[in-house]
């Protein structure tokens, strides 16, 4: 039982999406040998949040990385605001990354620069000079990820929570239309991860930004998401809404859902 | 039997080439964008840094001792046939035009190339590279073009205080422990080492920077698997950059003396 919009359904079609903020088709790509992404379609709409799920190794991570063309496909086409990324170079990419923030798994900051530095990074790149300007975005920034007061530390020093949240910071400063979240609230306790999911939340309500959540967290998925999209052996085996996922009496969900490994499942059938 | 010997050398063949040509495609492109991208000003000037004053020290004592030592080999194998005044001569040509550039590069190879390398490849292995991507930063621009000019600056420099240093450290030896005529020595020395020689050795030094600098930062950029990986592409880097400098030095010598020929003339 494999459920899936019927939007997805009905475009195999080559032609241009429309109105949709990201869609992706028959996203395949091998890596040294091993197929990672077997035929991935998807597609988010404007303003929508929608959450990844699936087993650790499952490729989520490579998936998100090819949404801003960080890695390119084998095959498959990736449309961004009804622009073929695929295929483009480098340079052209940065007008499209513009639009599109990541939050890295693992926080990817510059280890060389401090905190502040870090958050600023983006828009000193886009041409602000004013130390002034820079300081009071970066103090709003911490000020949004509840890290007040931490500008000068290297993030050497930081803990896992903290780099995430310097790293959601940097990637949602520059006010992107989109962004991508690798796993925002693994490592946090469950205050923070509280406080970044109402954070998920708030941007997507009052900037109408548009979110992808890579999770493994279901409170998280399902306190956030509009869509959740389950992949699995490189494809999307399950998208629905968070009600349709915990309906679901499919075996594969039910196990993930639950937490169970598959041998508990079979000592369950065998006695 | 033959043909898979055939093909494990074509393959090494192959992958030697591939090699090259990635070194020589990330060369392309870093001049590419000097010529069209402005250039960040800081970064530069932190690479300067970096590259000529922090190698001060490594200099000084490259030139002196290279400098001190080929003195006085000369001078005891000269002084057999009663040519010891000669010595200047050829300490200093031999300082301009080989040992300033060669041994001045395969000393920034092991400082700088290695931190290059060391850096950059730490940044491509915890995805910071994918960050400043992701952040419409090309890494070409922001890592590897503040290097490479820094590097063409330096390079000269360095190489021109090693040769000083290398001379004024053989004209101490010489009059002071060998006791050379001191105004022979001068003028022998002056008399053969000329413009040409000194031109030689500072294109020789711009030559050798731009091939550290940029197997360097190749090396880095493709760094894979951890710390492994980037203790690997360091080690790399500066063996790769070592051999270079020693094969384009031997073309170096034969192309440029065609240019600026040696000897009186
Ligand atoms: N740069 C890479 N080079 C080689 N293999 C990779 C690379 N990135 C990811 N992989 C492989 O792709 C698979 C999926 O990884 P990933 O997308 O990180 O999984 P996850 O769903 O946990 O985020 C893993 O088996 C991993 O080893
Ligand atoms: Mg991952």
């Amino acid at each position: 039982m494999i459920e899936t919009s019927p939007q997805i359904s009905a475009t195999p079609s080559q032609d241009r999406p429309v109105n949709s903020m990201l869609t992706v088709r028959d996203l395949i790509k091998t890596i040294d040998g091993q197929e990672i992404l077997r035929g991935v379609d998807l597609e988010v709409a404007h303003g929508e949040t929608l959450a990844i799920i699936g087993r650790s190794g499952g490729g989520k991570s490579v998936l998100l990385k090819h949404l801003v063309g960080l890695m390119q496909p084998d095959a498959g086409e990736i449309w961004i605001e009804g622009q073929n990324i695929t295929g483009l170079n480098e340079r052209q990419l940065s007008a499209i990354r513009q639009k599109i923030g990541i939050l890295f798994q693992g926080a990817a900051l510059f280890d060389s620069m401090t905190v502040a530095e870090n958050i600023a990074f983006p828009l000193r790149e886009a041409g602000e000079r004013d130390p002034n300007v820079l300081r009071e975005n970066v103090r709003q920034m911490l000020d949004v990820v509840e890290l007040e007061g931490q500008e000068e530390k290297m993030p050497v020093s930081l803990s896992g929570g903290m780099k995430k949240r310097v790293g959601l910071a940097r990637s949602i400063i520059r006010r992107p239309k989109c962004v991508l979240y690798d796993e925002p609230t693994s490592g946090l306790d469950p205050v923070v991860a509280d406080s970044i999911n109402r954070l998920i939340r708030r941007l997507q309500k009052r900037l109408g930004m548009t979110s992808i959540v890579v999770t493994h967290d279901m409170k998280s998925a399902f306190d956030v998401a509009n869509h959740i999209a389950y992949l699995h052996e490189g494809r999307i085996y399950f998208y629905g809404t968070p009600i349709q996922f915990q309906q679901t009496s499919d075996p594969i969900l039910e196990d993930f859902l639950l937490g169970r490994s598959t041998e508990e499942r079979e000592d369950k059938v065998e006695t | 039997m033959m043909a898979r010997l055939f093909n494990a050398l074509g393959g090494t063949f192959l992958a030697f080439f591939q090699y090259l040509g990635e070194v020589v495609l990330l060369a392309a492109d870093t001049f590419r964008s000097i010529f069209t991208h402005k250039l960040r000003w800081k970064l530069f000037l932190d690479q300067i840094v970096e590259i000529g004053l922090l190698s001060q020290l490594v200099v000084v004592i490259t030139g002196g001792f290279t400098g001190a030592v080929f003195s006085a080999q000369t001078f005891f194998q000269f002084n057999k046939i009663g040519m010891g005044s000669a010595t200047g001569a050829v300490v200093s040509v031999a300082i301009c035009r080989e040992l300033g550039p060669v041994l001045t590069a395969l000393m920034v190879a092991g400082r700088v190339g290695a931190a290059m390398s060391a850096e950059i490849g730490t940044m491509k292995v915890t995805e910071q590279i994918d960050a400043l991507r992701a952040l419409a930063v090309y890494p070409t621009d922001y890592l590897v073009v503040p290097r490479a000019l820094a590097m063409m600056v330096s390079m000269p420099l360095l190489v021109a205080e090693c040769i000083a240093v290398g001379i004024a450290a053989g004209y101490f030896i010489a009059i002071f422990m060998l006791e050379i005529n001191g105004t022979y020595y001068m003028a022998n020395m002056v008399r053969w080492t000329r413009n040409r020689d000194i031109i030689m050795g500072l294109s020789k030094a711009f030559c050798f920077g731009i091939l550290i600098v940029f197997i360097s930062c190749q090396k880095g950029l493709s760094a894979r698997e951890g710390a492994v990986g980037v203790g690997r592409a360091t080690t790399e880097a500066v063996v790769n950059s070592s051999l270079a400098v020693l094969i384009c030095n031997f073309f170096l010598t034969m192309l440029l003396n065609i240019i600026y020929p040696a000897g009186y003339q």
